[in-house]
């Protein structure tokens, strides 16, 4: 018997009873929603891509290896005016030390070696001698009274002229007064040698005019030539070997000419001929800001115009504008509860009152005020960091007044009904049968509301920007990538700029959009069938 | 009516007064950039005065030199008259270049207005015919993609792909090179064929919402209790659809339509500056870059008109439309 009953006991739960809690599965108003949330596809698809978006902004901002603002370069190879030659007409004088030559002494000079006149006095009045001692070589003297007479005059040795000039081997050494005035004496002679000071120094010939001045062990000392030959850049030391290949290449009349240098390098020349004036040109690698590179292993987006990694500009750009609608949402949703609630809780008069202030910004044109607002801002130039949280409460001030219509209707229909009253009778505060009681009933719309209020924020500020009157360089916003096509040139050629970001946008909105919708379905399940 | 209109008229003006002092003073914040730079160049004349000196006369000649409220009252009386001023930036009466440019935009979104109603309320009553269908889901999602699409960026693709890549139409501006040249129909014609894009963006963006509005108030007055007593009567859901349902789905429409009538004054902004045609968005779009306080002032003040006007003329309609509708 006792068995019996035992068995009983462990039989019944098996047989179900009509009012058995187990019976039917229990689901919670919020369970329904999200059962019937989960139920819509393009829903579920929006949820999908906003947590990428997610993703894609923060932790892909954090992962990309490169910051918003980081600028790339590249380097380019350009054409770049290198060296300048001239053939040289005009006397250079190479001055023995402690000497000064006369500010007139080339005009003199000329006139002297063309008129064959070698006496001449300068404008300060003293008088010069040239001493022809070579071909188109000049020996200056001054002369100097020693005496009354015409006669008692000694002239004194001041500089060696001539048509040629002289390249040091090495950048730190000197040429002494002696070496070059041996060197241009015994050129013009035709001489291969000759002494100067302390050493027999050998001359080499190159080039049709010039010579290689090398000292007994053969090292190289000078070069002596008929062209003068100047870096572009001053500071940049053309060697003595360098000058001779370029004169060879101007007496052949090459165009160009490639060096391979000690290191290996080949350095290409190009030669330019300007009415005797020679360019000499080279390829040059520079540095220069990567801007507009397609995509690639580097760059997966590409770089825009100012140089920067799009897709840490996206990342980052997505970062701001997410940042932004749920910012502005948020104090839309508290200014616009709380407006709304007051004014459909109290009515009358408050209601009223409220409700044309509702009115009042709603009448403000939104768009032509945002500009103006971002000249405002443009005039102070605000910080880019500043001018977003600006810009947060720019949209947000202008924005509530839909969420307080939206609230204030709903607590005006659920003032009059059975529980609001049963919760007047028990004696509750107001305080509490606002906020307990209407604005819970308020939540569904609001979230709906919300949902879909994020796209259109996102929106507008992503139009704002492609104006330039939001988000600011450096900072990055979606809108400002796309701000690149103003640039025809951008727009027909660079794809990859402004194509992404657009989708992003568009991605975004959508998906904000499709969650709204299915949220609607799901709280309002009467539009079912 | 009578009684409901003139107090509705009455609130709308005094609306307006409170738009138009907050406006008012928002606008003297803006750095009048404008006075600035043509106190600069007067300054630069031979033998002009300093800088300073015409930066005083202009703010004196433009009314900037008194204090918000009295300048407010100021503009008030002129605006009650009709008297908006003169443009600094576009150098004639605010009216005289209102006029110029205003029709522009209206045909432009005219044009957009009627292909919008075209294809939205076909395509909304389609979809709520079979709720949950293929034809549903797709006309949602176009219609939400319609609403998600940056205006500036569907009008960049349109650029690229029907101006750039495929050249059939001018990139931007109202008219072609040999616009001179052309017979009067032919100029029409070519006008009419720089409004193309441009009708395409606001219709794509702005199609959206008509269609869901359709879409939802079909999808209400389907379920209503005479609906279901006219299926139960045994008629054809051709019949239903077409005479019960339609029209009653078609208060919320008229209304809704009766509100934007005024909105299409409005411009485009965005899109008028985009594709460069010289209607009211565009110009005021120019004269907020510029800083023209006169001309922005006028045309902010001259939206927030047509918000109201929009609101009243839905209210009235609405009264007017829907017998059941009592006005009180």
């Amino acid at each position: 018997m006792a068995k019996e009953m035992i068995d009983e006991k462990e039989k019944k739960p098996e047989e179900m009873q009509l009012d058995d809690a187990a019976r039917v599965k229990v689901l919670s108003p919020g369970m329904m929603v999200a059962k019937r949330f989960f139920r819509n596809r393009l829903a579920i698809l929006g949820m999908v891509i906003i947590i990428c978006m997610f993703l894609f902004s923060f932790l892909g901002g954090a992962v990309v290896p490169y910051s918003e603002s980081e600028v790339f370069y590249t380097s380019e190879s350009m054409l770049k005016d290198y060296a300048g030659a001239t053939a040289i007409d005009q006397y250079q004088f190479v001055v023995k030390p402690g000497e000064t030559l006369p500010k007139d002494i080339y005009s003199k000079t000329m006139i002297a070696a063309s008129t064959k006149k070698y006496e001449f006095t300068s404008r300060d009045g003293t008088d010069y001698r040239l001493d022809p001692v070579g071909d188109e070589v000049y020996v200056l003297y001054a002369r100097v009274k020693t005496g009354p007479k015409p006669i008692d005059v000694e002239d004194q040795e001041i500089a060696v002229g001539s048509l040629k000039s002289f390249t040091r081997a090495a950048s730190e050494q000197d040429l002494s007064y002696e070496f070059c005035k041996g060197a241009l004496m015994a050129l013009s002679a035709g001489q291969e040698s000759y002494t100067a000071e302390d050493g027999v120094y050998t001359l080499e010939a190159a080039g049709t005019h010039g010579a290689l001045v090398k000292d007994a062990d053969g090292a190289d000392i000078a070069f002596v030539s008929d062209m003068n030959i100047n870096a572009v850049n001053a500071g940049t030391y053309l060697s003595p070997d360098l000058k001779l290949l370029l004169i060879e290449m101007i007496e052949q009349e090459q165009d160009s000419l490639t060096v391979t240098e000690d290191d290996g390098t080949e350095t290409t020349f190009l030669l330019q001929n300007k009415n005797g004036q020679y360019l000499v040109r080279r390829n040059q690698e520079t540095r220069v800001i990567d801007s507009y590179s397609a995509p690639s292993k580097e760059h997966i987006f590409g770089t825009d115009g100012n140089g920067m990694d799009l897709l840490a500009r996206l990342m980052y750009g997505g970062r701001i504008s997410l940042l932004i609608g749920f910012v502005v949402i948020a104090i839309e949703v508290v200014i616009g509860t709380i407006v709304g609630g007051i004014a459909g809780f109290f009515g009358g008069r408050v209601d009223n009152l409220l409700m044309r202030l509702v009115d009042v910004v709603y009448c403000i044109p939104s768009l032509p005020l945002f500009l103006i607002l971002g000249s405002i801002m443009d005039y102070y130039q605000l910080p880019a960091k500043i001018r977003i949280y600006a810009l947060c409460v720019v949209l947000a001030v202008i924005g509530w007044v839909g969420i307080a219509r939206i609230v204030r209707g709903q607590i005006l229909s659920l003032r009059e009904q059975e529980f609001m009253i049963a919760a007047e009778a028990c004696g509750l505060s107001v305080h509490r049968r606002i906020f307990k009681h209407l604005v819970p009933n308020v939540i569904p719309q609001l979230i709906v509301f919300a949902s879909m209020g994020l796209g259109d924020v996102i929106l507008t500020e992503a139009t704002l920007s492609f104006l330039g009157m939001g988000i600011k360089y450096p900072a990055a916003s979606w809108g400002s990538i796309i701000n690149a096509v103003n640039d025809v040139n951008v727009m027909t050629n660079y794809l990859f700029v402004w194509v992404p970001a657009g989708m992003l946008i568009l991605l975004t909105v959508l998906a904000f959009n499709f969650i709204g919708d299915g949220l609607r379905d799901a709280f309002d399940p009467k539009m079912k069938r | 009516m009578k009684k409901f209109i003139l107090k509705r008229l009455l609130i709308s003006v005094v609306l307006l007064f409170f738009v138009s002092l907050i406006i008012y003073t928002i606008m003297r914040c803006m750095p009048t950039s404008y006075v600035e730079n043509q106190a600069r160049a007067l300054a630069t004349r031979p033998g002009s005065k300093s800088y300073q000196e015409w930066v005083s006369q202009l703010n004196a000649q433009y009314g900037l030199d008194v204090g918000v409220l009295k300048g407010y009252f100021r503009w008030l009386s002129g605006a009650i008259r009709l008297d908006f001023g003169d443009s600094w930036y576009w150098n004639q009466p605010i009216l005289d270049k209102f006029k110029d440019v205003i029709w522009y935009s209206f045909f432009l979104s005219l044009a957009a207005f009627i292909l919008e109603m075209v294809i939205a309320i076909p395509l909304g009553i389609a979809a709520a015919r079979k709720q949950y269908s293929m034809t549903d889901y797709a006309v949602t999602v176009f219609a939400l993609i319609g609403i998600s699409l940056p205006s500036f960026f569907f009008a960049t693709i349109l650029k690229y792909v029907f101006s750039i890549k495929l050249g059939w139409f001018d990139i931007s501006g109202t008219v072609s090179r040999m616009h001179q040249s052309m017979t009067d129909t032919q100029k029409l014609l070519d006008i009419a064929k720089h409004m193309i894009l441009p009708v395409i963006t606001l219709t794509v963006v702005s199609i959206g919402g008509m269609m869901r509005y359709v879409r939802a108030n079909m999808l209400e007055v389907l379920n209503s209790d005479y609906i279901r007593t006219a299926r139960a009567k045994g008629l054809s859901e051709n019949r239903v659809i077409n005479h019960h349902a339609f029209r009653n789905t078609l208060i919320p429409i008229v209304t809704l339509l009766g509100g934007s009538l005024p909105g299409l004054f409005g411009g485009a902004m965005i899109t008028e500056q985009l594709f460069q045609i010289p209607g009211i968005g565009y110009t005021s779009y120019v004269s907020v870059m510029q800083g023209d306080i006169p001309f922005v002032m006028f045309y902010m003040v001259f939206l927030a008109v047509l918000t109201l006007l929009g609101n009243l003329i839905a209210d009235i309609l609405y009264a007017a439309v829907d017998p059941r509708v009592r006005v009180n």
